[in-house]
């Protein structure tokens, strides 16, 4: 048994950016996890949802609550990731100065989401989109 | 420490959240960068800052934090305020610069109590 919720995010628009996050965190909340999962569920997706915004111009979230873990996976057709292992360096960052200024692009997100979660994986094709499953397992 | 005397000892405008003054934060987090903060896990903890766009309130959302502390009088958009006060997240603005109101707080025993 699991829970399945989708979002459409929303590309070019900052102020809606981890909208969907957010919604995924309260439903958590609603469900008793404990705020540890929550919280390491909440920064990854919210990463997640930052990147498409800035980079593909949006796309897809689709997250699915199961009672031992929660599977997000992130869908976009974007420009696509070129090197996924220099993407995933502390620091690397392809974003813009206008990013910046709002507070990310400092190329710590993929690290980040890859901190938080139990397994993290990228499938991504230049010039057609890029596809990220995470899973994250409760602790309790 | 009560966000009242963060109040106090930065001397804020209160721009949302006059009803949870009397609430209590054990830690700080000073950063322009949302991914740095995005990394820091503590609990009831404030955030100081000099950028004022909708995803500091996101960010603050998505850590629990409970208040956001925002430096040399920027003032955001209504839209960030409201957001604030939906998520029922304190926001302040004070004229002093982001190291000189870290080091007010540090001071005055904020991220030192155990």
């Amino acid at each position: 048994m699991s829970i399945k919720l989708e979002y459409d995010v929303l590309g070019e628009n900052f102020s809606t950016a981890g909208s969907a996050s957010d919604s995924v965190k309260s439903q958590l909340k609603m469900l008793g996890i404990n705020s540890n999962d929550i919280r390491r569920v909440a920064i990854a997706m919210y990463e997640g949802e930052i990147n498409m915004v800035i980079h593909a111009g949006g796309g897809k979230a689709k997250v699915e609550i199961y009672p031992d873990k929660v599977v997000i996976v992130l869908e976009d057709n974007g420009p696509g990731i070129k090197d996924i292992d220099l993407a995933m360096k502390e620091g690397y960052s392809t974003a813009s100065d206008d990013v910046r200024n709002l507070g990310f692009g400092a190329g710590m997100g993929l690290p980040n989401m890859k901190k938080c979660s139990n397994s993290m994986d990228i499938k991504s094709t230049v010039g057609v989109g890029t596809t990220i499953t995470m899973t994250i397992n409760f602790t309790n | 420490m009560k966000i009242n005397e963060i109040v106090n000892i930065l001397d804020c405008k209160i721009l949302c959240g006059e009803d949870k003054l009397n609430d209590e934060v054990k830690s700080a987090c000073a950063s322009d960068l949302m991914s740095d903060v995005l990394a820091f896990v503590k609990d009831e903890a404030v955030l100081i800052t000099g950028l004022c766009n909708p995803q500091i309130v996101r960010t603050a959302e998505m850590m629990d934090m409970r208040c956001i502390v925002i430096v040399r009088s920027k003032k955001p958009d209504s839209e960030t305020i409201e957001l604030a006060r939906e998520k029922g997240i304190v926001m302040l603005s004070c004229k002093i610069r982001m190291f000189e109101a870290a080091g007010k707080l540090y001071e005055a025993g904020l991220n030192r109590e155990e």
